[in-house]
Parts: C-alpha cells; sequence; structure tokens
C-alpha cells in the first residue's frame, strides 16, 4: 500500500546531526574559539550585536559560531536569545561627548575642536588581496598615540546649532524608553521608535535606502557632518540606589549627518539632521541608518515625499531581516493544501476555457 | 535546550499575561486584530511563531497538545512545533483529533468535528485581509473602524468578471459576527464553513505581524459572496484511496514519472480512524 | 426652487502655515444649482473645493450640508465614518486626472460598480448591470465592461470616472477642472456629457475651473477667486458679460471667445 512520504522526527534529528557535523568541518584542523572570534572577526561580531540589540561580544561570537558565519541567522539566535533576558530598567542616554574617540571625522570642516582623528579604517587601504595574510606569522604591533581620555570631545552639529544654522535635536515626540522588542509597531511611529527599528534594521536594506536618497529618490543633499568611533561609559540609575553607577564602557559608533534644507513655510532655511548610532565599529550601518532616519522626516519637514526611503510605513516594516528572512524562507515549508486548491480551481477553469473553444469551433463549422 | 535555562513554556511569564489580555481582547471583539506586543522566538517568523506564542500563553502541564501542518501530524514543522513544546512545557501530546485540548494548525481545520472546550490555534502569516487590496496598514486600520468593506466586494467581483467564478481558493476572507472582515489564514476555502458556529474557539496568532484574534465559540462566520454566486467548496470526482472519503480535502500524489495520481486525505489522523473502523468490514 | 440651500458655508478660512489659502468664503448652494469658481492657479479654488468636500479641515467657519435623510450637518463636525458614507452615498468627487479617482487595476465594471458594493448591493447581475447601465449613459463601448481603465483614453477615462460617481444618485457632485489635460474635442464631448447629466439627474454641482468657456457652458453661477478671497460672484452669464472686478475683466479679457 502506497504512504505517503513525509519528514517525520528522525529526519529532523538526522538533519540536526548533519548540520552540526557540517558546521564543524574538517575534524583535522583545530575549532575555532570564541575568543579568535571576538578577536579576529570583530566587525561580524560588531553587526551582530548591533542588529540583534544585545551587546555581548562572546554571546555574539557564539552565535557567529553556532550559524557558521551566517550573520543573518546568527542576528535571529542571539534576538532569540535576548527576548528571553529580565529586563531591570534603561539605562541613562549614551553621552557620546565623553567618547575616547578612536577614530573621528567631520567633512563639513578641514579641522574641528579636537580634531580629525583617522584611525583604524579601510577607506585608504588599496583592495589588494594580502597574501601575505594566507601565510602564518606575526605583525608588529602598530604605533598608537596616547589618546586623551579626560577631554570631552563636542560634536560638529553642537557647534553648528549654536549658530543657528543647523536645527536643534528634532523635538521629542514621542517616549524615548518605549521598547520596540517589547510593544508593536503601531504606525505612524514617532522618532524614538523609528531609530531603534533602524538600529536594528538590516544593514544591507538600510545602505540601499541610503544609496537610493543619494540617486535621487528623495534626495536630502547630505554631508558627513561627523562619524566618530570609540569608548562610551554606560550608566544606570538603580532605583533602590537613587543615583547613577557606570556600569560598563561600550564601543559605539555614531554618525550625524547635515543635510541642507531649503526651508518650510514655517521654518528658515537651515541646515537638517539625520541620525545613526551602531554597536561596534560599523560606519556603513551608521551612515546609512542616518541618511534614511532624515529621509524619513520628511513628513515632519513639509517635504514631498514621493520615494520609498521617505515612506515611513514601507521602511519600518520591511527593515527587520529576522522578520523578512523568516517569511522569504517559510516558503519551504509545505503549502500543498492551498496548491492543490489552485490545482483544483485551476483545472476547472481551463476545462471551461477548452469547452468554449470547442463550441466555437463547433459553431464555426456549423456556419 | 538546558532545562530550567527558560521558563515553563519558553515565554516569562509577564510575556504570557500579556499575550492572554491580548486573547482576551481578542475574543470580546470577534474578528478584531488585537496588537501585541509579540516576541521574537527560537523559530523563525513565517514558520508559526504567532500560533506558538498563543499556545504557549495558554498551555498548562493537564493539556493535551496537537500540532498539524496541512492537516498531517507529521510533516516536519508540525514535528519541529510538537517536539518545542514537549521540551518547553512538559506537555502531553497526540495526534488525535478528539483528545487534544489544543490543536495548533497551519493551513487546515481537522475534518473530525471540534467540541466545546477545544481551542484551535491558527498560524497566521499575514492577518490583514485587506493587505493585497491595500498595502497600508494606517488606511487598512480606517477601512475596519468604519466597516468600508467594498474592495473586497470589488475584489471578488473582478475575479468572476474575469473567470466567471470567485476564483479565490485558499485564504478566503469571511465576515465574524457580522463586523470585522477577517482573513481565516490560509487554509482552503474548503475549512471556511467550519469555522462558522464552531463549539471550539478559535485564537489566530500573527508573529511577525504582532497581531492576535479570535473567533469565541457558536460566533458567526460567513463567506463572502454574491446572491447570485454563492460561495461554494472544492469538491473532488475522486476520493480518498487510503480511506475512501468522499468527505475529506484530499491531497493530490504523483506517484511515478508518467505523471500517475492518488488521492489521499489531508488529515492523515481522520484518514487513519477511518481506516481502523471501516476497512476489517469492507474486504 | 426648495427654499433651503443644500450646501450653505459661512466665513470659510484656511491657511496653509503662513499662507492664506482661502479667505472668509461665504455662499449658498441651492438644489439643483452649478455653481462654477473660477481663478488661476493658485487662487485657492481647489482648496475650497477641497473644504467643501471634507477631505480638507478649514481653521474657521463651516460647511452645511442638507442631507437626503440625516437633516443638516455641519460637514466638520461628522464623525470620519459618517463624513465617508456621505461621501460616497450622496457626493460626488470627479478628479481633474481620472487615475486619483478610478482603481487602475481592477475592470470598468468593477470601477463603477464599487460604490454599489460598498452600499450593500451583493447581486452580481445587478451591479454588472447597472455598470453596462452608466458605460451607456458615458458613451463608452459595452465590450470594454471588463477592460481595465489602463486600456482606455484620457477621455474615455474621464467619463468612466463620472460614471463610477453618479452610479449611487449622488445629490451632490464636486468636480476639479473635469476637462482639464484633455484635448479640445474630447473636453467638448465631455461637457456635452456632463451638461445631459446635470439635466437629467437634477444634480447640484460644484465646479472648479481656470477655464471661463467651460464655467460658462456649465455653470449657472459663477465665483470668481484671487489670492484665497472670492472678489465677484453672480449669475454665470452676468459676471461674464459684464465683470464688475478688475481682475475678473482682466480674465474675461484674456480669454478666447467660446
Amino acid at each position: 500500500m502506497y504512504v505517503a512520504v513525509k519528514g517525520g522526527e528522525t529526519a529532523i534529528a538526522n538533519s540536526l546531526d548533519l548540520v552540526a557535523d557540517k558546521r564543524r568541518g574538517s575534524r583535522d584542523l583545530a575549532e575555532l574559539t570564541l575568543e579568535q572570534i571576538d578577536q579576529q572577526l570583530g566587525l561580524a561580531v560588531d553587526r551582530v550585536m548591533t542588529e540583534g540589540s544585545c551587546y555581548d561580544r562572546a554571546l555574539a561570537a557564539l552565535a557567529i559560531k553556532q550559524a557558521r558565519g551566517d550573520l543573518v541567522e546568527a542576528i535571529f539566535l542571539l534576538r532569540a536569545y535576548r527576548t528571553t533576558l529580565p529586563r531591570f530598567g534603561d539605562t541613562q542616554p549614551l553621552d557620546t561627548t565623553q567618547m575616547v574617540a578612536e577614530r573621528r571625522i567631520s567633512s563639513t570642516f578641514k579641522d574641528v575642536p579636537g580634531g580629525q582623528v583617522l584611525g583604524p579604517t579601510y577607506d585608504y587601504t588599496h583592495r589588494l588581496l594580502d597574501f601575505s595574510l594566507a601565510a602564518a606569522g606575526e605583525r608588529p604591533e602598530a604605533p598608537t598615540a596616547p589618546v586623551d581620555a579626560g577631554q570631552a570631545l563636542p560634536r560638529v552639529g553642537d557647534i553648528l546649532e549654536r549658530e543657528g544654522m543647523l536645527e536643534p535635536p528634532p523635538a521629542q515626540d514621542g517616549d524615548a524608553s518605549q521598547d520596540i522588542t517589547r510593544t508593536p509597531l503601531v504606525l505612524p511611529a514617532d522618532r524614538p521608535v523609528r531609530l531603534q527599528n533602524l538600529a536594528r534594521g538590516d544593514e544591507g536594506f538600510l545602505l540601499a535606502l541610503g544609496y537610493s536618497t543619494q540617486r535621487g529618490y528623495g534626495n536630502n543633499h547630505p554631508f558627513v557632518g561627523e562619524i566618530r568611533y570609540g569608548q562610551v561609559p554606560v550608566a544606570f540609575a538603580p532605583e533602590e540606589l537613587g543615583f547613577e553607577i557606570e556600569i560598563a564602557e561600550i564601543d559605539v559608533t555614531e554618525c550625524d549627518m547635515v543635510n541642507q534644507f531649503a526651508g518650510a513655510h514655517n521654518i528658515p532655511p537651515q541646515f537638517t539632521r539625520g541620525y545613526g548610532l551602531a554597536f561596534g565599529h560599523a560606519e556603513r550601518k551608521a551612515m546609512a541608518m542616518a541618511l534614511v532616519d532624515r529621509a524619513l522626516r520628511a513628513g515632519e519637514l513639509s517635504e514631498n515625499a514621493t520615494s520609498p526611503a521617505q515612506d515611513e510605513e514601507f521602511v519600518l516594516s520591511h527593515s527587520d531581516s529576522v522578520e523578512a528572512s523568516g517569511f522569504v524562507q517559510h516558503l519551504k515549508l509545505p503549502h500543498y493544501v492551498d496548491f492543490q486548491s489552485e490545482l483544483v480551481v485551476v483545472r476547472t477553469l481551463r476545462a471551461e476555457v477548452e469547452e468554449r473553444n470547442r463550441q466555437t469551433v463547433l459553431d464555426q463549422a456549423a456556419e | 535546550m538546558p532545562d530550567g535555562a527558560y521558563n515553563y513554556a519558553y515565554l516569562d511569564e509577564q510575556t504570557k499575561r500579556m499575550i492572554r489580555r491580548a486573547i482576551l481582547k481578542a475574543v470580546a471583539v470577534p474578528g478584531y486584530q488585537v496588537p501585541f506586543g509579540g516576541r521574537e522566538m527560537p523559530l523563525p517568523y513565517g514558520w508559526g511563531t504567532g500560533g506558538i506564542q498563543v499556545t504557549a500563553a495558554i498551555i498548562g502541564q493537564d493539556d493535551t497538545l496537537k500540532v498539524i501542518d496541512q492537516g498531517a501530524d507529521d510533516t516536519t514543522n508540525a514535528v519541529s512545533i510538537r517536539r518545542f513544546f514537549a521540551r518547553v512545557a512538559d506537555v502531553a501530546t497526540t495526534t488525535r483529533t478528539e483528545e487534544a485540548t489544543v490543536i495548533q494548525t497551519r493551513h487546515r481545520v481537522p475534518e473530525t468535528p471540534l467540541k466545546d472546550g477545544q481551542i484551535l490555534v491558527f498560524q497566521v502569516p499575514i492577518p490583514e485581509p485587506l493587505r493585497m487590496l491595500e498595502p497600508r496598514e494606517t488606511e487598512t486600520r480606517t477601512l475596519h473602524a468604519l466597516t468600508e468593506y467594498g474592495v473586497m466586494q470589488v475584489s471578488l467581483y473582478e475575479s468572476i468578471a474575469r473567470h466567471g467564478r470567485i476564483a479565490k481558493t485558499y485564504n478566503y476572507p469571511v465576515l465574524v459576527n457580522g463586523r470585522y472582515m477577517m482573513s481565516p489564514s490560509p487554509i482552503p476555502k474548503f475549512d471556511n464553513p467550519k469555522l462558522d458556529n464552531n463549539p471550539a474557539l478559535q485564537l489566530y496568532g500573527a508573529g511577525r505581524e504582532k497581531r492576535i484574534y479570535a473567533v469565541p465559540p457558536y460566533t458567526s462566520v460567513k463567506s463572502l459572496d454574491f446572491e447570485d454566486h454563492p460561495f461554494e467548496i472544492e469538491t473532488w470526482t475522486e476520493c480518498c484511496a487510503l480511506c475512501d472519503s468522499k468527505e475529506s480535502f484530499l491531497d493530490e500524489m504523483i506517484v511515478d514519472d508518467a505523471g500517475k495520481r492518488m488521492f489521499v486525505c489531508s488529515d492523515t489522523d481522520y484518514c487513519q480512524e477511518r481506516q481502523q473502523q471501516h476497512r476489517p468490514e469492507k474486504t | 426652487m426648495s427654499d433651503t440651500p443644500l450646501l450653505s458655508v459661512r466665513a470659510l478660512t484656511k491657511r496653509f502655515g503662513g499662507r492664506v489659502a482661502c479667505h472668509d468664503v461665504s455662499f449658498d448652494l441651492w438644489p439643483g444649482e452649478v455653481l462654477g469658481i473660477v481663478g488661476e492657479s493658485g487662487s485657492g479654488k481647489t482648496t475650497l473645493l477641497n473644504c467643501l468636500a471634507g477631505r480638507l479641515e478649514p481653521d474657521a467657519g463651516s460647511v452645511s450640508y442638507e442631507t437626503a435623510s440625516m437633516g443638516t450637518v455641519d460637514v466638520h463636525r461628522l464623525s470620519e465614518a459618517r463624513r465617508r458614507l456621505l461621501a460616497r452615498t450622496e457626493w460626488g468627487f470627479v478628479n481633474q486626472d481620472a487615475r486619483d479617482g478610478l482603481r487602475m487595476g481592477v475592470s470598468a465594471g468593477a470601477n463603477i460598480g464599487e460604490r454599489l458594493m460598498a452600499i450593500g448591493a451583493r447581486h452580481y447581475g445587478e451591479i454588472r448591470g447597472s455598470a453596462s447601465e452608466w458605460l451607456g449613459r458615458v458613451e463608452i463601448d459595452l465590450d470594454r465592461l471588463d477592460d481595465r481603465p489602463t486600456t482606455f483614453s484620457g477621455g474615455m477615462r474621464q467619463r468612466l470616472q463620472i460614471a463610477r460617481n453618479l452610479v449611487s444618485n449622488p445629490r451632490l457632485v464636486f468636480m476639479d477642472e473635469p476637462t482639464g489635460g484633455l484635448d479640445v474635442s474630447v473636453q467638448a464631448r465631455i461637457l456635452d456629457l456632463l451638461r445631459g447629466l446635470v439635466d437629467r439627474f437634477h444634480l447640484s454641482a460644484v465646479l472648479v475651473t481656470h477655464d471661463l468657456g467651460v464655467a460658462r457652458l456649465l455653470t449657472h453661477r459663477l465665483m470668481v477667486m484671487q489670492g484665497g478671497a472670492v472678489i465677484e460672484q453672480g449669475l454665470t452669464d452676468q459676471v461674464l458679460d459684464d465683470p464688475q472686478h478688475a481682475y475678473t475683466q482682466m480674465l474675461v479679457a484674456s480669454i478666447l471667445p467660446v
């Protein structure tokens, strides 16, 4: 008797074994350690922490290892872990003027207070494969100048703002502490919700949208007011203590985009802002985020919102890689019941068309 | 998953309470989509995270859980979800519709009639029935608030104008309790009549879209149609090759390279029950 | 004529930021009357029309409408539900660009039938019957009933939009440059058609146009707007043949004789 082929318990168990085996690869090679991933694939760790919304290098490294380097999968793993963690409260807002910057550049001024610090960047590397990396051998450590940690680093934006050239930071029209991983997205959204959504958003998606604004789909004439990357302290004020204590130092990349703005009926011509922030060193992400943030302010600034990047509902509903990846890949699940229904109706329709055609031929023959 | 590392049924109790509140609201306003703070689950979006969260919020140790996908208990995703709950909720599982207190389903309603006290949990990919006609959430919300459902009727009109019949076959829109238009999830329209006035509680969970909605027991669920083109379900000329059923939804299977086909029940439990009951008498 | 105006507008003002788009406009529209609003682009006529039709919220003033069944209502104090119901039953709105007023992705029949379905029609054959009837009234071949408006010419689209609006027997139709952007010969046909339909169904209408020729042909009464204010109003022939205000004189002088 025929028995329908269906995946069962055994198939799943075997599949899990296979994927674990694939992950390990050849047993002749040493297994990657989490420390190696953290240290040598640090930018991957940064991305997983950013889009996973969880600052923990070891967990992110573990997720990358478990996902065999598939970062979207790693982000998913980290998110699924994060969601079960209890919440103690909200930290104080980060004060990035207190950053110990390893890198800090502005493209709007030749020099800025605090100085331009090139720091580690791929920007000026020649993209030639470095075959020396394929061989063993140590590199000497790079010499670094002592960093002046005690000095506050003013933001370029603040300087422009004092002059009235740059708008003040957009009014907080929402609750900055509303957590989008705890409350559903309700549209239209306010800016804190938008920024959270973009911070967790897929880098590739934001990059493409940011790029589209530069190519005329919602151009907002951006300049990099400033990009800075370095360590900032995180402060938390436990209710029972009543004062704040520093609980950590984290690496972040911040981008202040400065955008030309012709003014509207009640706003004089001035520069406006787009903002991006990411964990670790992630300039591409922070810049793309800042471009899209600015594009999404079109309505608020009475600009004509005609392009995808300016469409809040479109951007916020499709930015999340975990949602997108899950839903695209769910097409792999069986759909044969729905397909069966479609087969039935398409067959009926085809039969009707054939019958009509036959009838037409008969009618013509009869004439 | 290390035991003890996670709360009973995976979600923490606060989250469960939040989901239960959403469910209560959904039951109070049949067919209305209640936004809820959907969590990230350890299964991918689109693979039943909404249904899993609903099940996790309502399940207890006394429950007996059945999970089906395409009507079958042994499809991979059904197995995976059943294993998940067996592991994190230590719950008894069954494949028998009659024995289950909670049935989580994707794409089907069991053929065996449900009873008072049973709960049917649907996995919903796109909760908004108007989404493919109007992509904007802000606009569809207004349409629901104002009961402006003409656009759906337009799409059915268009289907008849083009095909001579309403060619929509699954995820066929319904009106619940005479008020809210609802997506029954992508079940075949064959199953739509089972939703109407059903003794069981129907809960619908959409994880990615973060919406929960419900049809309370014995509530009217009407499939949209026209007076002169009434709603109809699929029919087959064949009957099930295994249990001879003429009443159930049949899957079509290609059994050889020449394209020979056979038809069997999509509901595996129903089919097996019938085989056990009827086969010995035949011969 | 009845002794209650269909539409009664008092001291209507609408600002956009610092700019006044429409200032202190008052008038009555009587049943069966077609009122034209003329002026250059930017004079505030489309803003006024949108305020009348409840699509824009005025900053001051009121718009009262005499409904068929609910007595007199203040359009801007109605709940959105009521206002949208009015808009799809007792009112029509003809956009300049037919694409804004049509569903381009569904057939002509579905476009005409939508209002009927929105107010509860559920008999496919009857809906189709009404759609056919209206297709005929706007002089579109019946064999185009199942075609999408994407395959229609500009003039046909505009006629389809008119049919889609009139199928629910509205009492009041708002029209925003209904013949703008169409060829002269196509315009003439639509104007002819509109005039016939207005007479036949005793429609009241508010028509916005920059074209005095159109105004002369279709309207009974005329309001001339400049810079957001009504500077002259009266019977159409009177205003056009004997303009009092310098601006109206200039407008009249600058058009070719019709």
